[in-house]
């Protein structure tokens, strides 16, 4: 039982860690409907970004707390930064051409941002700071549940619940539910569909450099390629909840890091990854709209 | 072009860049000796660099603008290269010049500079390979260098364990090669562009994790050595000859693929692919049964790659999972997009472009991975067509008043 447990939290910590990284990826997807392979990047990006920022002062002795919020916050402004300036070169010009050029664009955006982060830094796995401090009260639980683990939760409750908000409430949200249902017509009634991509690329990466953050600093280590395998898994967990649904992304991954969790723990863990790709085929066959998506039948 | 407006938005675009590449280009913490190094010379670099870039990227904007309006009066010219391709009088000597240069190659040159060709030979083969199913068909398929594993993998297993010789399972490395292509395109029958594209990536990881954890099957990660070179009739070949003779069973392979490959685009499963590209519902309304037609193309392609794989494996003569990662996919599909989706002409000089470059560029080697990326943002924002269009074959009406005109 304490092992089903162990496994059933290392499944929830790894569910939230695709969610911060799928949250983004469904919210582009829900509106210019292109798999931005670059989002992975991003969350590396976000993630070096942290590293680079806390490293430099730590040694200039500040103190920690005050490291973690700047690094993050900075983090969070570069990521946004690349999200926006990506979708300005790589996906922009390419609106109205097939998809299968925008999707090669991708490809080829997310090819350069590695070998661009490997050639100014380095190819070897740097070490990250544990940013997040031991918890005292968390004590008595230390075998089942680290301090990181428990924000890692709250802070993927709080991204979904305040992306949640964002999109049914305010005006912006409002525009971005218009502009992915039809984007001839939400330009028709005066929506500035541009500038509405241009959030939604800035909000998903911000979301993705939160969750490089919180993983590095849960991991303790990261190198350029972090974000390939980990941004492949969070398209796994997106489609499987139901791709440009908000809900169905956490729910998806969470699922997913459940069943990876059980299944390294149980069955074999050489197969992993092997596993999640077998899972996504296998979604795709049976219920390609995914766990809260909804079917929706092609119109000629 | 040199306006004062200009110049102030590339001096901007250079700030924004010089921003954004701050910390990751100019920083560097290293965190076991506790020193920050400030390369301050690399934003200089990154300014200067980002401000003429942005300039020659609005030029080429405009021109690709302009293009586009010319298109829509309907001044569609054929580009240069193709209209030299069709006149007779340039490419029968152009053909004759290329094939003479192949033979006298590996007598000319080293060695080296022929394995060196075989590679390039060898990518020209599975590029026109994958042209069939991204150029020709417009399926993306990301896991393609799964079956070039899949045909070095057959080539190395079967000698291993039945010694069967490279003349024997060529052709068997083609039929698994098909054979898995089939058995990818089943699942995947169903799912549109990006989906496709995901879950191929998926199958292409499947295959490499399978090889590198079946220890007992594929040997792991350690990968298989000692795979013997191809034999010519049982006569025992030197080195020097044993590369020869693999160059001129590329140069057959190369022009049995291109024949193959020219008589496929223009047959009527050709026809299907393309049509399928254009519109899948008029094609399936058109009475063509996309079922078979896509099983087609995944299984055609896949032949190539099985070939490929198996004259990569006779000719390095060892093999290990590394080298059939997903990059290797995205290499061999920046073959197809610099050159030119679905023209064969230019897949083969986009396929000699991209492998031989980087080996004669050795000093900008580390910089090649990351020049494939921007090749295919770049190709995609400004060139969909590559290098070298392919040209729809067209029935062109001329009528009288076209000749006076």
């Amino acid at each position: 039982m304490e092992y089903f447990l162990e496994l059933f939290l290392g499944g929830l910590t790894r569910g939230s860690i695709y969610a911060l990284i799928a949250l983004g990826y469904t919210m582009v997807y829900g509106i210019i409907e292109l798999i931005n392979f670059a989002h992975g990047e991003i969350y590396m990006i976000g993630a070096f970004t942290a590293l680079i920022v806390s490293g430099v002062l730590t040694l200039l002795g500040w103190n920690a707390l005050a490291i973690i919020v700047i690094a993050s916050i900075v983090a969070v402004i570069y990521s946004a930064a690349y999200g926006y300036t990506i979708e300005k070169i790589a996906y922009k010009p390419l609106r109205n051409a097939p998809r299968l050029s925008a999707l090669i664009s991708a490809i080829g955006m997310s090819l350069f941002l590695q070998n661009y982060v490997l050639l100014a830094q380095t190819s070897d796995f740097l070490p990250f700071p544990e940013l997040i401090p031991e918890f005292g009260f968390l004590e008595p639980y230390s075998n089942f549940i680290r301090s990181s683990e428990l924000v890692i939760f709250a802070v993927t409750a709080a991204v979904m619940l305040g992306l949640t908000f964002l999109i049914k409430f305010t005006r912006i949200g409002k525009a971005m539910r218009a502009t992915a249902q039809d984007k001839m017509m939400a330009s028709l009634v005066g929506i500035d569909v541009n500038r509405v991509i241009s959030v939604t690329f800035i909000v998903g990466s911000a979301t993705a450099a939160i969750g490089g953050v919180l993983i590095a600093s849960h991991i303790g280590q990261l190198n350029y390629y972090i974000g390939f395998i980990a941004g492949i898994k969070a398209f796994v967990a997106a489609v499987l909840g139901g791709i440009g649904s908000i809900p169905g992304a956490v729910l998806g991954s969470l699922v997913l890091g459940w069943t990876e969790s059980f299944f390294t723990g149980y069955v074999s863990s050489d197969y992993e990854d092997v596993f999640a790709f077998l899972f996504l085929v296998l979604i795709l066959i049976f219920r390609p709209a995914g766990i809260l998506g909804r079917s929706e039948t092609e119109k000629v | 072009m040199f306006s004062i407006e200009e110049v102030k938005k590339s001096f901007l675009v250079s700030i924004w860049f010089m921003f954004l590449t701050f910390p990751i280009m100019v920083i560097r913490v290293n965190t076991i000796y506790k020193i920050v190094e400030w390369r301050w010379e690399r934003m200089f670099y990154i300014g200067i660099g980002t401000f003429v870039i942005s300039f020659i990227w609005r030029y080429l904007m405009r021109r690709k603008e302009m293009g586009v309006k010319k298109k829509e009066v309907g001044e569609d010219a054929l580009p240069l290269a193709q209209r030299l391709l069709q006149n007779r009088r340039v490419s029968y000597p152009a053909i004759a010049l290329v094939a003479v240069l192949a033979l006298i190659y590996p007598f000319v040159f080293s060695l080296y500079q022929a394995n060196i060709m075989i590679t390039a030979l060898i990518y020209v083969v599975i590029a026109l390979g994958l042209n069939i199913v991204v150029g020709l068909a417009g399926l993306l398929d990301l896991g393609y260098v799964a079956f070039y594993a899949v045909g070095a993998y057959a080539y190395a297993l079967l000698n291993y364990h039945f010694g069967l010789s490279f003349w024997v399972v060529l052709p068997i490395g083609a039929a698994i090669g098909a054979l898995f292509g089939i058995i990818l395109g089943f699942p995947v029958l169903r799912l549109r562009g990006d989906y496709l594209a995901i879950v191929t990536l998926g199958f292409g990881e499947i295959i490499r994790l399978i090889l590198e954890n079946w220890n007992e099957f594929s040997f792991g990660p350690s990968g298989i050595a000692n795979i013997p070179r191809p034999s010519f009739f049982g006569i025992d070949l030197s080195l020097a000859e044993t590369t020869r003779f693999v160059y001129f069973i590329m140069i057959g392979l190369t022009i049995f693929t291109i024949f193959v490959v020219n008589r496929l685009e223009n047959s009527r499963i050709g026809r299907a692919w393309i049509a399928l590209r254009e519109d899948e519902v008029a094609c399936q309304a058109m009475g063509i049964d996309k079922t078979k037609t896509k099983l087609t193309a995944f299984a055609l392609g896949a032949t190539w790659a099985g070939m490929g794989g198996v004259v990569f494996a006779a000719q390095t003569t060892f093999i290990n999972p590394a080298s059939f990662t997903i990059w290797e996919s995205v290499i061999i599909l920046c073959c197809v997009v610099l050159g030119g989706m679905g023209s064969i002409i230019g897949v083969i000089l986009g396929a000699l472009v991209i492998k031989l470059l980087p080996e004669y560029l050795r000093e900008f080697s580390q910089y090649r991975m990351l020049l494939f990326g921007a090749i295919l943002v770049i190709m995609m924002v400004f060139r969909p067509g590559g290098i070298i269009t392919s040209v729809r074959r067209t029935y062109q009406f001329k009528g009288k008043s076209n000749r006076h005109a």
